[in-house]
């Protein structure tokens, strides 16, 4: 589902080139429940927004479902990005003037999906992650777990086959943080493909696949 | 995208900044409402002009001794080569078909005085042909006789009869203007304010008789009605070679054809209306620069929002017209605002002069939320542009 060929990512920063992405091979089957751990600067993020689609690889093939998605414009990126990811910030990024509803139906809206239709599904993404009573709640008005949980429903709000989480529990306390993992896991569960990034190795350790990257290239 | 979705976000997302708000549609409201009051004025200005010179009549000729060269404007009032005009030049232009009616005219100004009131005003001479070319209506009796004899009677505007003959019977009355008598034989409806002359406050004699008054042989012009405005130029032509064959073959007359005075007039204001608009509409530039500084505030404040909204999946073009569409919206509110403050003040001023016909074209109202539309489209698409280029991953860092 997820291929990665030679990718390499280059920062220019001032004077200095950093690799932040040095040859990285990773295949990523449906299903599958994948950390990717290392020390801050090792390229994790870099990595999991080349996945998300978010960042273009300097060099190297990405191909995910079987399309070669290195060569496309701004508009199928979005499309691709809308269709097949959904993505668990460690800040949570709720807009604040939005109610949790609101929240989740954003990426809804800009499939451009019909205002009945998105009633619905809002709805039962907010069942999902057990907030159906804080629909009206703003973000402020949320706990950190809550609004993480906000986040997960808009994440999965548009059904797609892989979830990226990068440091989900990072601002979480640990009671907060241990549900946010188990609505993670229960979804990929439900054959949805998780990807987390964390510094924190208990969590690490509950994938079925552990990554170690040091230094923008994968030590098994 | 659904395109009331767009508009339904945009306003949200106004909605959380009132005190920008506010100052975005003071000032674009400043900038509408200024262009429509001005553009208003202006346009008023010229129909009321043309209107009134269209009333005269649309085919009349104005013949000036004298020879300069104009195609239009003010009249002047003295010839450059003074051959004179006169009562007898002035008879030989009927020999034109296209002429229907000639009336040469004296001025002069003298004291008319009756029973110990007096008062300096303006005498014309002229006949009975210049009430139909200046389209003269009679309050009381009759206007000039068809004669060329100099009969001493006199038709007095509204402004005579009631500073001289106040609540007196007017008609058969003596009016002594300078050393002579004159019996009074009309009065002429009020004319209200008309172009050039106050009919008002005027005395009308028979020609001969002005002559005699003022000791000269000279006219002051002649007014030539043509038939037809067809036949306006064919008599402009005909009027000039009976003149030239009168005057030792020089053509030494000045015709001034009405259409032109109000060709130029009409020139004359709507650059005028142009000028004073494209002035007013400084304002509405300072208003779009605001627009567009607000808005790069916005964007700059909304970064980490618009690096989530890429990573959620909208595209370039979204965000674009997201945010174009709230610079659209302020400008729009700005607008009909100030098209309701502009429509106050005009309201304001027909109350204040109700005899200016003040009023604000339709397409003026059109042009002006056009020209808000435009302004948030030129200022806005700055901003927008750089919200929609955002690199997603550097956005959604921001804090």
């Amino acid at each position: 589902m997820i291929q990665l060929e030679n990718i390499h990512r280059y920062f220019q920063v001032g004077e200095q080139r950093i690799h932040a992405l040095n040859n990285i091979n990773l295949t990523i089957k449906k299903g599958e429940y994948l950390s990717i751990m290392g020390p801050s600067g090792s390229g994790k993020s870099t990595l999991l927004n080349v996945i998300a689609l978010l960042d273009q690889p300097s060099s190297g093939r990405y191909r995910l479902n079987n399309q070669d998605v290195t060569q496309l414009n701004d508009e199928q990126l979005a499309k691709a990005r809308r269709e097949n990811i959904g993505f668990v910030f460690q800040f949570f990024h709720l807009i604040p003037r939005y109610s949790a509803a609101e929240n989740i139906e954003i990426p809804l809206i800009l499939a451009g999906i019909a205002a009945k239709e998105r009633k619905q599904r809002v709805t039962d993404a907010l069942l999902a992650v057990n907030l159906q009573d804080r629909a009206a709640h703003r973000p402020d008005q949320l706990s950190g777990g809550q609004t993480q949980r906000v986040a997960i429903a808009r994440a999965m709000i548009m059904r797609p086959q892989i979830l990226l989480a990068d440091e989900p529990t990072g601002n979480l306390d640990s009671q907060s943080g241990r549900e946010v993992i188990e609505l993670l896991e229960n979804l990929n569960q439900q054959q949805v493909t998780l990807v987390t990034i964390t510094h924190d190795e208990s969590l690490g350790r509950r994938a079925q696949r552990r990554i170690r990257l040091i230094d923008g290239q994968i030590k098994d | 995208m659904i395109f009331t979705d767009t508009i339904n976000l945009a306003y949200t997302a106004i909605k959380t900044q009132p005190v920008r708000v506010l100052l975005i549609i003071l000032a674009m409201s400043i900038g509408i409402a200024s262009v429509t009051v001005l553009t208003a004025l202006g346009e008023s200005a010229r129909l009321y002009i043309v209107n009134e010179f269209e009333a005269l009549g649309t085919h009349l000729v104005i013949v000036l001794p004298g020879r300069s060269e104009t195609t239009g404007g003010h009249p002047p009032l003295f010839g450059e080569t003074p051959r004179d005009l006169t009562l007898a030049d002035a008879e030989a232009l009927y020999r034109s078909h296209n002429i229907a009616a000639i009336a040469p005219i004296t001025i002069g100004a003298a004291p008319v005085s009756t029973k110990g009131l007096e008062r300096e005003t303006t005498i014309i001479g002229s006949t009975s042909a210049l009430r139909q070319v200046r389209h003269l209506s009679l309050a009381q009796g009759r206007f000039l006789p068809q004669t060329n004899k100099a009969l001493s009677i006199c038709v007095i505007g509204q402004t005579i009869k009631d500073e001289l003959f106040a609540h007196q019977q007017v008609l058969g009355q003596w009016l002594r203007i300078s050393d002579r008598r004159f019996r009074v034989i009309g009065v002429l409806a009020s004319e209200g304010q008309s172009i050039g002359v106050d009919f008002d406050d005027m005395v009308i004699i028979p020609v001969a008789a002005a002559q005699t008054l003022f000791n000269t042989h000279s006219l002051f012009r002649i007014l030539v009605e043509a038939k037809s405005k067809q036949g306006m130029y064919k008599a402009v032509d005909e009027i000039r070679e009976i003149i030239k064959a009168r005057h030792e073959g020089e053509d030494d007359v000045t015709l001034i054809t009405q259409d032109s005075v109000v060709n130029a007039f009409d020139d004359i204001l709507t650059a005028l209306t142009l000028t004073v608009t494209s002035i007013a509409s400084i304002s509405l530039a300072v208003a779009g620069i605001l627009v567009m500084n607000v808005m790069w505030v916005s964007v700059t404040q909304r970064t980490a929002e618009i690096g989530l909204l890429k990573a959620l999946g909208a595209t370039k073009r979204q965000i674009l017209w997201l945010f174009l569409t709230e610079a659209v919206m302020l400008s729009v509110a700005g607008a009909l605002v100030g098209l309701f403050l502009g429509k106050m003040t005009l309201f304001v001023l027909q109350t204040i002069y109700p005899d200016f016909p003040v009023f604000l074209p339709t397409w003026a109202v059109f042009a002006a939320l056009f020209v808000a539309l435009l302004t948030a489209l030129i200022f806005g698409v700055l901003p927008a542009r750089k919200a929609a280029s955002m690199d997603p991953v550097i956005a959604l860092n921001k804090k």
